[in-house]
């Protein structure tokens, strides 16, 4: 007789079968009887996934182990001694002692039975059918042993004419998502995508309609496909579908997948696991992981299908040069590009000097690329030139933590909202920005955790259907620091802060400075009310909430950092944290939601020119030295050039020379005039990218990139957790990008010899304290490990400052309110800020070449009715936005999601420009850029700008491409 | 004074109205660690350039940590 105790199961990634039901939290383990076979399983579990641990699978259609047991097929029936009838397996749970037989005669005629029933309103289609193969309800008629079907139905829902007449019931496939179809001749109603859609996606854009055996699908309302409704094409009810019902357009068109790959998403910083499954080396869908860590199952609109840029028409392959940006481009080997780029970097170096060139490390780039490009700034370049998007993002967040707790990055790692009580969301969308999050948090959202957004305009976390209570205070852009001061002040007056936790983990002394500086008058929420705009009585009751309501958790975004105050405004939050004692477990701490997928690994790897990978200060000579005795070389002690210094140094002639791994700062960064011009001053510009993107309309050199399907390496998630990517299928271009690099650096004398990225990562571990233990044999066994990982904590780091502050007390920090220099005023009274859309990707050079432009193919300006109509503007209109620095025009959509006197934009298409509008004012300690806060009047306009059109010229300019010498 | 020049007054002043506010008189002595810090050698260099000019709009704390960090 064998015993089965198995506990831990739902860790085991090696096990991908679906175990019919949701496994328990429960610490209580209870021993039951199946089929004879003892087993052991936590208190809770369903009587089908205790069978299931003991090997025994029960036949079952409506139950997955991604959603809650609903028990309508009646196919996972067993008989139970003691207890009458035949209960459905999946929602009865175990019982000590229980004695549970799955396979008797009666169970084995009922089956067959419901089977027969089943198949009887269903095509016969399997050989020609999408989902051949991969049909749960294929498998199961063959589980039971159907072998014939004695009914037929006078009616059904399959047959398009059925007795010679049109069949009312039939109702045709909706083929307008552009990635999946849904066909309801398929369908059996086992609810799976609607219990998808509510449970794991949180959207309730799916429902039944009508009863019984008009029970149906739907998209919502009568006239709603699935393109129109509020579906959000995450996929869930997809990967949910047991038939061919719901099905990836993609399979349909090339087969059912032969091999898998799990690998992690390249685009925002949730990090999502997703199995890449392949015929040959063609993707034929990417389906969540269920062990992945980050996203438990789930997925957004683009990781699960917006891929397709991979193989498009516009990706650059082969390497190309020119003398001057109005030469068209020459196509050449990669021996003759890295020649021509190396002698040119050199040639630079001898006449303007050793510092006059640098580079951009890529945020979108595994760690070990990052870590590469700046290995070659810091060793070969032999400068600290080196810098990173994160520098227009998050670089107040490394600045911000590590000033007020010791480490450069969020706290928490996700599955810890599942034990929030009450969360505070400032200057983030995650529903549109970290879609997968956003699904996590609903989930609780629903279970009653209390709800406060603090954003200028109503995002859609608000309007979460069955949520707790929800707080909205809509703050004038740009005064982050005086609503938190606000909320602070409110905690401390009141005495509603937690004085154990701060004692013994901060200094209390500083506290008190604190305390009295927060407790002054001038920040109570009354006399911040012109400033920020926002109720007073609201922000207080949203400030009880926070500090009253139990396990409190932060979590912001870029709409925090990219401000004059950023860095501020991310002590004040931690200060927030501190007070309440919303640090060290659980359901609580400080969380930025990293932009893209591998800011957090680009920020650790040393990419900005003042740290070393481990966020160690160049001046350290302790520091210095682990890596001159590695790299054979002697380092620069002082800090190199930030992005915007770059450019600056340009302009006035100093700095001549850039290698951009990708990165597109000609649309991403602010001022794009400025940026422009410092680019067109230097005399050679490298890109490495997949596609001719707006920046290398300056280049020089432009290397072709490779995506994250074509390389191995790891990339760093927002929660601090270190993924692997995998080698999907070999690089187009001929090279994954850390290859391209060391072509470069090894032509200016590097001597490298990496044979693999493993040998990078195990380069990184040799001289990072926090990536001490981290190795790639660890990352395959465990799929993955949140940093620090090392001898004092091996297994890795879900949660930070558990017993201690890493810097040993939290520090306080007085946060005065500052205004911005940035104005409204007579010419330009409206405030201009800007955010993401869920379909599109930051600059788009993905998204836009995927089907997903059919949700968002132009950037649209949100204003509000009562200034749209100041102005005579209605919806639709083009209008022209107008700031200091420039003027661009875009179409206006009118909506009272932004309060009067704030217009909103995104930046995902280049002819729109928004950056063209935005200024060059920056955070005060990091120089991150303040995007989120522009003085712009809007008028009317007929069309595009002149500078839209001089622009669209030089760029179809720049884009030429000679063919190809013979 | 050029746009680069502008810019490096501008940031001289937010990096010292921050250190201001805190408590402590360490206000000069925190924002030229913070310009020590994070500022290539050029830019300090172009600082100390504009101070031997005698630069305009350089608030007093940023004025006199500017000093200390072009002296060394």
């Amino acid at each position: 007789m064998k015993d089965f105790i198995i506990p831990t199961s739902m860790d085991d990634i090696t096990n991908d079968r679906d175990m019919g039901t949701p496994a328990s939290k429960s610490l209580e383990m209870v021993t039951l009887t199946i089929d004879g076979f003892e087993v052991t399983v936590p208190a809770g579990t369903s009587v089908m996934r205790a069978s299931n641990e003991a090997g025994i699978e029960v036949p079952k259609l409506c139950a997955t182990d991604s959603l809650e047991a609903f028990g309508s097929c009646r196919l996972c029936v067993v008989e139970i001694e003691g207890r009458r009838g035949t209960p459905a397996s999946c929602t009865t749970p175990v019982a000590e002692g229980m004695v549970v037989n799955t396979h008797t005669d009666k169970i084995k005629k009922i089956r067959k039975g419901v089977m027969e029933l089943y198949i009887s309103d269903h095509p016969l289609d399997c050989l020609t059918c999408a989902a051949n193969g991969d049909c749960e309800l294929q498998d199961m008629a063959g589980a039971v042993g159907l072998r014939d079907v004695r009914y037929e139905g006078t009616e059904n829902h399959f047959e398009v004419r059925q007795n010679g007449e049109v069949n009312p019931k039939y109702i045709p496939k909706d083929d307008s998502n552009p990635y999946f179809a849904y066909d309801p001749a398929k369908c059996i109603v086992c609810s799976r995508c609607v219990r998808a859609c509510e449970e794991t996606q949180g959207t309730f854009a799916l429902t039944i309609e009508g009863s019984g055996f008009n029970s149906r699908v739907s998209f919502g309302a009568k006239s709603d496909d699935a393109l129109h409704s509020d579906c959000v094409s995450c996929g869930a009810c997809v990967a949910a579908c047991p038939t061919a019902t719901l099905t990836e357009k993609s399979v349909i068109e090339l087969g059912t997948p032969e091999r898998s790959v799990i690998t992690t998403c390249a685009y925002c910083g949730v990090g999502c696991s997703f199995k890449a499954e392949l015929n040959g080396d063609e993707v034929v869908r990417m389906t969540p992981w269920k062990h992945g860590k980050a996203n438990r199952g789930h997925s957004c609109v683009k990781g699960r299908f917006a891929y397709g840029y991979a193989s498009h028409s516009d990706r650059i392959l082969s390497p190309m040069i020119r003398d001057s940006i109005d030469q068209p481009w020459r196509e050449v080997s990669y021996e003759e590009a890295i020649d021509f780029t190396s002698k040119k970097l050199r040639d630079i170096q001898a006449k303007h000097g050793q510092k006059s060139i640098g580079g951009i490390t890529s945020s979108r780039c595994t760690n070990e690329e990052t870590y590469l490009v700046q290995k070659m700034i810091r060793a070969v370049f032999g400068n600290n030139n080196t810098d990173t998007c994160a520098r227009v993002c998050h670089s107040p967040t490394g600045y911000g933590l590590k000033t007020t707790f010791g480490t450069s990055a969020g706290t928490q790692d996700f599955d810890s909202v599942e034990d929030t009580d009450v969360v505070i969301v400032i200057g983030a969308n995650p529903t549109d920005g970290h879609p997968v999050f956003a699904s996590r948090l609903r989930k609780r959202l629903r279970q009653g955790a209390e709800l406060i957004v603090i954003d200028p305009r109503r995002i859609d976390l608000l309007e979460t259907p069955h949520m707790g209570k929800g707080h909205h205070l809509p703050l004038r852009p740009g005064t982050n620091v005086a609503i938190l001061s606000a909320i602070s002040h409110v905690i401390v007056t009141e005495g509603l802060h937690d004085e154990a936790f701060i004692r013994e983990r901060c200094d209390w002394d500083e506290f008190s400075e604190y305390a009295a500086f927060i407790s002054d008058e001038r920040h109570s929420p009354e006399a911040m009310q012109l400033l920020t705009g926002v109720d007073a009585q609201a922000l207080r009751e949203a400030a009880r909430a926070f500090a009253r309501g139990g396990n409190g958790a932060i979590y912001y975004g870029l709409g925090v950092t990219e401000h004059s105050q950023g860095s501020t405004t991310v002590m004040a939050i931690a200060n927030l944290a501190m007070m309440t004692g919303n640090i060290g477990r659980r359901g609580v701490g400080v969380n930025p939601l990293r932009g893209q997928n591998n800011v957090q690994g680009a920020c650790d790897m040393g990419s900005f020119p003042h740290e070393l990978p481990g966020y160690r200060h160049v001046s350290d000579d302790a520091t210095r030295d682990i890596f001159e005795d590695l790299w054979g070389v002697t380092l620069d002690a002082e800090p190199g050039l930030r992005i915007p210094n770059m450019l600056d140094a340009a302009v006035d002639g100093t700095f001549k020379g850039i290698y951009i791994q990708g990165e597109d700062i000609l649309q991403s960064d602010p001022d794009t005039h400025h940026v422009a011009a410092g680019l067109a001053a230097m005399d050679c510009v490298i890109v490495q990218d997949l596609f001719l993107n707006e920046t290398a309309n300056y280049a020089h050199v432009f290397l072709p990139g490779s995506t994250f399907l074509e390389k191995d390496g790891t990339f760093t998630n927002a929660e601090r957790r270190i993924n692997r990517v995998r080698e999907v299928m070999k690089p187009k271009n001929g090279y994954a990008d850390w290859q391209v690099t060391m072509l470069l650096a090894n032509a200016m004398g590097a001597n490298w010899t990496y044979t693999h990225p493993s040998q990078i990562m195990d380069e990184i571990a040799a001289t990072t304290p926090g990536f001490a233990n981290v190795t790639y044999e660890m990352l395959e066994e465990r799929g993955s490990v949140q940093w620090p990982c090392n001898d004092n904590a091996p297994d890795g780091t879900p949660i930070m400052h558990i017993d201690g502050f890493v810097r040993g007390k939290g520090q306080f920090i007085i946060t005065e309110y500052i205004a911005t220099d940035e104005r409204t005023g007579p010419r330009f009274p409206l405030l201009l800020t800007t955010g993401r859309i869920l379909s599109q990707y930051n600059v788009g050079a993905q998204t836009r070449r995927t089907d997903n432009v059919v949700w968002h193919d132009e950037d649209l300006l949100e204003i509000h009715p009562q200034d749209a109509e100041n102005r005579g503007i209605k919806d639709g209109d083009f209008v022209k936005l107008a700031s200091r620095q420039g003027e661009t025009s875009l179409r206006a959509t009118i909506t009272d999601r932004v309060s009067p006197g704030v217009v909103y934009t995104t930046f995902h298409h280049p002819d729109t420009q928004a950056n063209v509008i935005t200024t060059d004012f920056s955070d005060w300690a990091t120089n991150c850029p303040e995007y989120k806060v522009t003085a712009v009047q809007v008028s009317q306009s007929n069309g595009p700008t002149d500078w839209q059109k001089d622009y669209n010229e030089q760029a179809a300019q720049s884009r030429r491409i000679l063919p190809a010498a013979e | 004074m050029s746009n680069t020049d502008e810019k490096l007054v501008r940031m001289a002043n937010q990096i010292a109205s921050f250190f201001k506010t805190q408590p402590g008189d360490k206000a000069t002595a925190s924002t030229a660690q913070h310009i020590k810090d994070f500022w290539d050698p050029s830019m300090i260099a172009q600082m100390r350039n504009l101070l031997a000019n005698d630069v305009e709009g350089l608030d007093p704390i940023a004025h006199a940590a500017a000093k200390e960090v072009t002296a060394a």
